[in-house]
């Protein structure tokens, strides 16, 4: 979908000209110290870099360049911002939110070659990794000290360590390990001027404000992360989990909400609705019950005496709750394989749909039943098949709206629907995005979650660091101009107003 | 309470306009941290209680001024903790002065700090605007992390208002074990253990001896203490250890006071090795903190402790001239002003509290 809404032809010619002649003033300068295949200026280079994991929203950047130093990363910031060249900073691209949707005038930054684990301290429990680095790579590494780095979003075999301090990306682990921001100590930027800071420390803390936390989650647009520290955390020497099945989804959610009561952490807690279980069921066949109107899977990770007490606890907590059938995963290759279903959610959802849309609201735990009795309803109203994935331990629903954007008017009506659960997710009291970020995709339903002096607060904080709003404009925090815009679209109700015209 | 805070906000945009500072306290067992402060008085004790506890969703929201005590003994009878084990120091402690001076107790090297449980504010800031951040979900990743930035500021970015926290449920079994070993030795087991997965929640080191707690499922917790070994201390004087490490009542922390000597928090990285800094240290954290009294040269220690990779806040002046807290430097300095400056343009807000951001 195109991101730029162009006035006149006249107008189109001369910002084409415009565009070509900052390209080509900034790739020579870039060419000062970068090597050429490291400066990418013509169309079938860019090309990947097209879009991120959102892939509704595709634009080519004006140019791309892959620093491999903090150095070079340093050089390139001093010349776009000496020629006012905005800057997208992008890992692996599996962001699901268009943080990393280049602009039609701006640098998109690519950090893939900052791919080394630069030190482990098995003592400290700490390593220093590239922002490159793959996040289940470092636990690979780490594997034969017994330890390993908590987080694990979805697509960790994938996405980058610097994507999850730009996110704060989470996992199905996070309810009792955290999140990113829990699990990094230090980092390096550059900001917007090509200065280097050292955010954090080694220590457990710093002085000064607490930029680590106001770094993690910024999605791009504070600074460039060139390194990063991370704790790293003991192996549980068992894992096992507990699928529960229920005959209804109110029911399976009364139930977490009894787990939790019962003074349980568990290491990770996910539910998942009829529709997600069979398109799963169907492609991995991981032994789910195809009769429950949901499942949810609870592990429980320790020392094998803590794993027996509590996994004995959290079966009779779920047969209290009214679970029709519940199965306790015997060895490490039964608990793998209950989890896999989970973990193919999303491409099991694909391959039952020609386009599916994710969405990443939170709520609070006892909202649960109201929003999916709504979801249903919506379901209904768009005609629009939806399967509730849900990391049900921390309040975080991932509704797949299911879609084919080949037929007209489809994916006008999947945002629109999408829309109305996020800001029905506001009004039960949680958040459009518990782990995805807002990037373009988020950045409308901001205005109804934050009210104008809030959002006015986080420019100020953006102008803090980058005062020239270079880094990443446009992204995560709407101007207030969009927002008066929306109010105007809201209005209407549910399908947006002139659905044809290209918007992010 | 819509009275409270609507007051606060015009004597914030009075003190705006008429650039004259304000000192925001609550119960003053923290204002010997940083440095003073002078102004205007804005007491947040008047702004008080509990807006929503559902023990089942682990969160807790409450207003700034609230008494710590209260809440944890509201906490205590649903089974449930503050994780980050604040510290009171004395009676008439607040939920907000906990959070703006960002102080953690022992559990903090083995479950986190104040600023990892917090999950939403809403505070006035230095233009009178209220102004709400994050939310009362555990996952919240829409727009920047605002909360977690008011932790530890000292209230110089904002008059904190409505807080909310992610809480945990307390431990089944808890057992305290004592062990004979020298400095040295300390740092390096006490790391090695935090690298096993053990359920430790707590240690100290004093004088030859270490203390750790474990916390867990009762299970794990009795093959936890089979594994380690040591001399277990009686639940009671366990309780009273960890209390008084935790609020300076401990004998190293008294002789200190008592003999008027400046005390100095050390922030090290974990496995850093002895410190020889002519007096003797107090160990909490694994290593990661380490407690000195003693009246040394600020700018030679805080080198020091640089060069380890760690920073130095002078604790209790105890009549030193020296800063409060550790300098900053070239762009992390500017990033602080300048932050300092889009919250509070005026520099009305706890005025020079914060010593090392400077305006």
């Amino acid at each position: 979908m195109a991101a730029v809404l162009n006035d006149s032809p006249t107008d189109e010619v001369a910002q084409d000209r415009s565009i070509h002649a900052k390209r080509q003033q900034l790739a020579r300068t870039l060419s000062q110290f970068l090597p050429a295949s490291a400066v990418l200026t013509v169309a079938e280079d860019l090309l990947p870099y097209e879009c991120d994991g959102l892939s509704v929203y595709r634009q080519l950047p004006m140019l791309a360049a892959l620093p491999s130093t903090t150095a070079e990363v340093e050089s390139v910031m001093r010349a776009a911002n000496a020629q006012n060249v905005k800057v997208v900073a992008r890992g692996s691209g599996t962001g699901l939110s268009g943080g990393a949707t280049p602009l039609a005038d701006g640098l998109l930054l690519s950090l893939a070659k900052f791919s080394q684990i630069v030190r482990v301290d098995p003592l400290a429990r700490t390593a220093l990794v590239q922002p490159g680095v793959r996040n289940q790579k470092i636990s690979e590494e780490v594997a034969h000290l017994a330890l390993y780095y908590a987080p694990d979003p979805s697509s960790q075999i994938a996405c980058s360590i610097g994507g999850n301090v730009a996110e704060n990306s989470g996992g199905v682990h996070c309810l009792k390990y955290g999140l990113t921001v829990h699990n990094i100590l230090k980092l390096n930027i550059v900001t917007a001027d090509g200065v280097s800071a050292t955010i954090g420390s080694d220590a457990l803390d710093s002085p000064g404000y607490d930029l680590l936390a106001l770094m993690t989650g910024s999605e791009g647009m504070l600074g460039i992360t060139t390194e990063v520290t991370v704790k790293l955390t003991p192996k549980p020497q068992l894992a096992r989990v507990v699928m529960a099945s229920f005959a209804d989804v109110e029911k399976a959610g009364e139930a977490v909400a009894a787990v939790i009561g019962a003074g349980i952490v568990p290491a990770g807690l996910e539910m998942m609705d009829r529709l997600a279980i069979h398109a799963v069921e169907d492609f991995v066949r991981a032994g789910y019950d195809m009769d429950a109107a949901a499942i949810l899977l609870c592990e429980s990770d320790g020392t094998p005496e803590e794993v027996e007490e509590e996994i004995a606890k959290m079966e009779s907590v779920m047969k209290a709750a009214g679970a029709t059938a519940c199965r306790v995963s015997r060895d490490e290759t039964e608990r793998m394989k209950f989890w896999s279903g989970r973990k193919a959610a999303f491409p099991a959802v694909g391959r039952i749909s020609p386009d599916y849309y994710c969405i990443d609201g939170s709520i609070p735990r006892g909202a649960l039943a109201h929003v999916l009795r709504r979801t249903d309803e919506l379901s209904i109203k768009y005609g629009l098949r939806c399967a509730n994935v849900f990391h049900a331990g921390d309040g975080n629903l991932h509704p797949l709206i299911l879609f084919d954007a080949n037929k007209p008017g489809e994916l006008e009506k999947t945002e629109a629907f999408s829309a109305e659960l996020l800001e029905l997710c506001i009004e039960v009291g949680g958040t459009i995005t518990g782990e995805h970020g807002v990037g373009i995709e988020k950045i409308n339903q901001m205005c109804s979650q934050f009210h104008d002096a809030e959002r006015e607060a986080f420019f100020d904080v953006k102008r803090a660091f980058d005062p020239k709003m270079l880094l990443n404009p446009g992204k995560a925090i709407p101007s207030l101009h969009r927002c008066a815009e929306y109010g105007r679209m809201r209005v209407s109700g549910g399908v947006m107003p002139h659905a044809d015209i290209p918007r992010f | 309470m819509d009275a409270f805070i609507r007051s606060v906000q015009e004597r914030i945009l009075a003190a705006h306009s008429s650039k004259s500072p304000v000192v925001i306290h609550g119960g003053n067992t923290k204002s010997f941290y940083g440095a003073k402060s002078t102004g205007e008085a804005i007491d947040v004790r008047g702004y008080a209680g509990v807006i929503d506890y559902q023990p089942r969703e682990l969160v807790l929201t409450v207003r700034a001024g609230t008494p710590l005590a209260e809440i944890e003994s509201l906490m205590d009878q649903e089974g449930q903790i503050l994780p980050f084990e604040p510290p009171h120091f004395s009676a008439g402690a607040t939920i907000g002065g906990t959070v703006a001076t960002g102080l953690s107790g022992p559990r903090r090297a083995y479950a986190g700090a104040v600023r990892d449980f917090v999950l939403g504010t809403r505070i006035i800031n230095g233009k009178g605007e209220d102004l709400r951040f994050g939310g009362r979900v555990i996952k919240n990743v829409a727009g920047y992390d605002v909360s977690r930035l008011m932790v530890g500021a000292l209230g110089t970015l904002g008059v904190l208002l409505d807080l909310s926290f992610k809480v945990l449920p307390k431990p089944a079994s808890e057992v305290t074990l004592r062990f004979e070993m020298d400095e040295s030795s300390a740092i390096r087991r006490l790391n090695e253990w935090a690298g096993q997965p053990l359920p430790l929640s707590a240690s100290w080191w004093l004088d030859g001896v270490a203390m750790v707690r474990l916390s867990g499922t009762n299970a794990g917790v009795a093959a936890a203490k089979q594994k380690l070994g040591g001399e277990q201390v009686s639940h009671t004087e366990a309780a009273e250890v960890w209390r008084s490490v935790r609020d300076h009542q401990h004998p190293f922390f008294q002789t200190a006071e008592q003999t008027s000597t400046p005390l100095w928090r050390l922030s090290v990285p974990a496995t850093t090795s002895m410190l020889a800094l002519g007096s003797k240290q107090l160990h909490e954290w694994g290593g990661a903190l380490r407690w000195l009294a003693a009246d040394v040269d600020a700018d030679a220690l805080r080198a020091k402790i640089a060069a380890v990779g760690g920073h130095a806040t002078l604790m209790y002046k105890r009549g030193s001239m020296a800063r409060a807290f550790h300098p900053l430097e070239g762009k992390l300095a500017e990033l602080n002003r300048n932050l300092k400056v889009a919250f509070d343009p005026a520099n009305v807000l706890n005025r020079g509290r914060l010593d090392n951001v400077l305006i």
